[in-house]
């Protein structure tokens, strides 16, 4: 193996830096799961009774269904009996402002840089973090409330807005949409909410914060969030998880309403905890985003970095029913050691003039096994719908593998799509020449990633940019050839 | 400055090199000049650093330090620098930021202060105007798109930029036309220095009416097998390489 090779598998080999265990008293449910649980979980949350009967409707429907095997991944099979599927910190009453929360799961969020204080209103982010399975505090709340914006918890939104969580509730993710979807349905616990008021500009970004804490938990958090007519919100998620040895179940769901002229833009960068070097542990990231472009001229973006999770099953998807509506999605995956990636997107084109802008990029390192799967659908109404797809994939090593399951459907003639694939190996002379420059093979990979992930880390959001670029810095130590 | 005695190297198991000695003294320009497959560019290759050749035999010194046991970054960061035959492609690396980067980690090697953006840019405005180049090129992506001749011009702006102790270019003039090639030369001549050398490895005798050298070493089958003035390039551009293979004990290559 030649000096550049190893190096660069060194590089690859860097450990997870996220993962402690912070110390908070925490109270969950005994594993397992059946309807008791759904009710118990409904209960704790005080749910109205629609709710709980939308659950245990999901619920039934979960169990007729079978874990989907079609993407390109292998995993010891699921024992879902053996699953905490609610876990929260412990917390005496009602909390009522930020210096409430446990001191604790403070630390652990400024261990992660996460700006959960007001002071750092300067930031410009508002933070909705859950912790384990709960909604812990978001703030800026009352910032937003003078705009007419709600950002909150889910299950705070239950309690506030249940009017509006009813009537966008599954209304783009349907509860029987599919396994994880379905399981998320029947018991997820909370996650963020957020509403945007017609003509309303959100004045800052709004992120989320998921982490995973508790052992043997599953995280099951939902995120709704909705633009009226001619509003605009970019939206950021992050995500991390301590070390461990077993593996642990993220089934999330993400709905997203765009009504006319509206714009949302949803930005992850999602580093669960990957496993170690030989895949033991790991987070299973099994996750539906989805958003509806329901009014005109509307406009969907999905940015995602995925850089964690020992199996990621994600394919965040716009359905175009707005007449010129933009759908784009434009994604990063990383998969090192034993990751696997099986990810994409869905553009289904319902209405006329619709367009889409598909760029993905994926990285295999070590063993690392990467798919991208997509979908391209212009139904027959779709006059003019568009469509650009560019795939592309790098690998590190002659270890890893890359994969492109492209699927096109058009049933309208006055379309027009067009796809666009490529692989590539960072090559040997590519290093020496950034060496022979004075760079280190460090800074030579990094830079060479970097540069094939470009398209995608210009759609972040500034200060996620440089968190993604450095993540995957980190997450690369050791694996090119 | 450099100091090469008995280099022997070899690529799998072909022994390119066969023994070399050459010493090079600050402010000397050296050509190597000789036919295909010789082993120019292995001993371009050699001296960066480049991992496909095993050296076998030999010493090779760098102002007084063992330059075979430096890794190809120290060397770079000591001020060797190689402009590259092939100058490879960086595709989404924007050239002035990749330059920035490169220069900083030489400074930092040498406990000079980091350049910052302001800085860096007022030093490669100076130094674009040596090859004559368009600013757009500092913002394209290194190398990438960049025609035969512009590969070249951003070779020699590197070297304007990084201002190496030793500059080795390796057949810089290959791929160039007749402008190209005054443009590079005229940098590489504005480059010189009372306190740096420069090493150019050509096969033909063309580059060396605008880059002159001190000496010029005729390398045959691995070995330096006559070394002269300027006008040895002269001769051997008319009498051809097999004048000087004539008066030589040939090894057979396998």
């Amino acid at each position: 193996m030649s000096t550049e090779t190893r190096e660069v598998e060194e590089l690859a080999n860097r450990e997870y830096k996220w993962g402690f265990v912070t110390d908070v008293e925490s109270e969950s449910i005994p594993k397992g799961l059946n309807e008791d649980v759904i009710r118990l979980i409904s209960a704790k949350k005080k749910e109205p009774e629609w709710l709980l009967e939308w659950r245990l409707k999901a619920f039934r429907h979960w169990q007729t269904l079978v874990e989907p095997r079609w993407p390109n991944v292998t995993y010891a099979k699921i024992d879902y009996q053996d699953i905490v599927y609610y876990s929260a910190p412990r917390q005496k009453k009602q909390l009522q402002s930020l210096d409430e929360v446990d001191p604790e799961i403070l630390r652990t969020y400024e261990k992660l840089g996460i700006p959960l204080r007001e002071q750092e209103w300067l930031a410009g982010v508002a933070v909705d973090a859950v912790f384990d399975s709960v909604s812990v505090a978001t703030t800026f709340k009352e910032k937003l409330r003078e705009l007419g914006i709600i950002f909150c918890s889910f299950s705070e939104a239950v309690q506030e807005h249940p009017e509006l969580v009813r009537k966008y509730l599954g209304s783009v993710v349907p509860a029987n949409d599919n396994f994880f979807a379905a399981l998320n349905s029947a018991v997820f616990s909370d996650g963020s909410f957020c509403y945007i008021p017609k003509g309303v500009r959100c004045p800052m970004e709004l992120s989320t914060y998921f982490r995973i804490n508790a052992i043997d938990t599953g995280q099951f958090e939902r995120t709704l969030i909705v633009a009226e007519e001619g509003a605009y919100v970019s939206y950021l998620e992050g995500c991390t998880a301590p070390q461990r040895d077993t593996n642990q179940l993220h089934a999330a769901v993400v709905e997203i309403v765009a009504m006319d002229n509206a714009r949302v833009k949803y930005s992850t960068v999602q580093n669960w905890y990957p496993g170690d070097k030989d895949g033991k542990g790991g987070i299973y990231n099994f996750v539906t985003k989805r958003g509806k472009c329901a009014g005109v001229n509307s406009r969907i973006s999905w940015t995602q970095v995925e850089t964690g999770s020992a199996i990621t099953w994600k394919y965040p998807s716009v359905l175009l029913i707005g007449d010129n509506s933009v759908g784009e999605f434009y994604s990063v995956a990383l998969a090192n050691h034993r990751q696997q990636a099986d990810t994409g997107t869905k553009m289904i084109h319902i209405g006329k003039n619709t367009r889409s802008t598909i760029v993905s990029k994926g990285i295999s390192a070590g063993f690392g096994q990467n798919s991208y799967r997509g979908l391209v659908e212009i139904k027959k109404g779709a006059e003019n719908a568009r469509n650009f797809s560019q795939c592309d994939s790098l690998l590190l090593g002659d270890k890893c593998g890359a994969h492109t399951f492209p699927y096109i459907e058009v049933k309208n003639t006055t379309s027009k799509v067009e796809h666009e694939a490529s692989t590539s190996k960072i090559g040997e002379d590519q290093i020496f020449y950034c060496k022979q420059r004075g760079l280190s093979a460090e800074d030579a990979v990094n830079m060479i990633v970097n540069g094939f992930c470009k398209e995608v880390f210009r759609e972040l959001p500034m200060e996620f940019a440089v968190e993604a670029q450095k993540l995957l810095g980190v997450s690369l130590e050791g694996s090119v050839g | 400055m450099l100091e090469i005695r008995n280099l022997h190297a070899k690529v799998e198991d072909n022994e390119i090199l066969r023994g070399i000695d050459l010493v090079v003294r600050p402010g000397e320009i050296h050509a190597i000049m000789g036919p295909n497959g010789s082993g120019k560019s292995t001993l371009a290759g050699v001296l960066a650093g480049r991992d496909a050749y095993a050296v076998t035999d030999g010493t090779v010194s760098f102002e007084g330090k063992d330059l075979l046991e430096m890794a190809p970054e120290e060397r770079a960061r000591e001020g060797v620098f190689l402009a590259f035959q092939y100058p490879v492609e960086i595709p989404g690396v924007n050239n002035s930021y990749f330059l920035k980067s490169a220069l900083n980690s030489i400074r930092r090697h040498r406990g000079m202060e980091e350049l910052d953006a302001v800085d860096f840019l007022a030093l490669i405005k100076d130094r674009m105007k040596l090859v004559d180049m368009d600013q757009s090129f500092l913002n394209r992506p290194v190398n990438e798109g960049f025609s035969g001749g512009e590969k070249k011009r951003n070779e020699i702006f590197h070297m304007a930029v990084l201002e190496p102790k030793l500059a080795i270019l390796d057949e810089t003039d290959s791929g160039l036309d007749i402008d190209a090639l005054r443009i590079v030369a005229d940098g590489v001549n504005k480059l010189r220095r009372k306190d740096n050398a420069t090493i150019v490895v050509t096969h033909y005798q063309r580059l060396l009416n605008y880059i002159v050298p001190d000496f010029v070493h005729v390398l045959v089958d691995g070995r330096i097998v006559k070394s002269g003035g300027k006008e040895l390039a002269i001769t051997l551009e008319e009498q051809g390489y097999d004048w000087v293979r004539e008066g030589t004990d040939r090894v057979a290559v396998g």
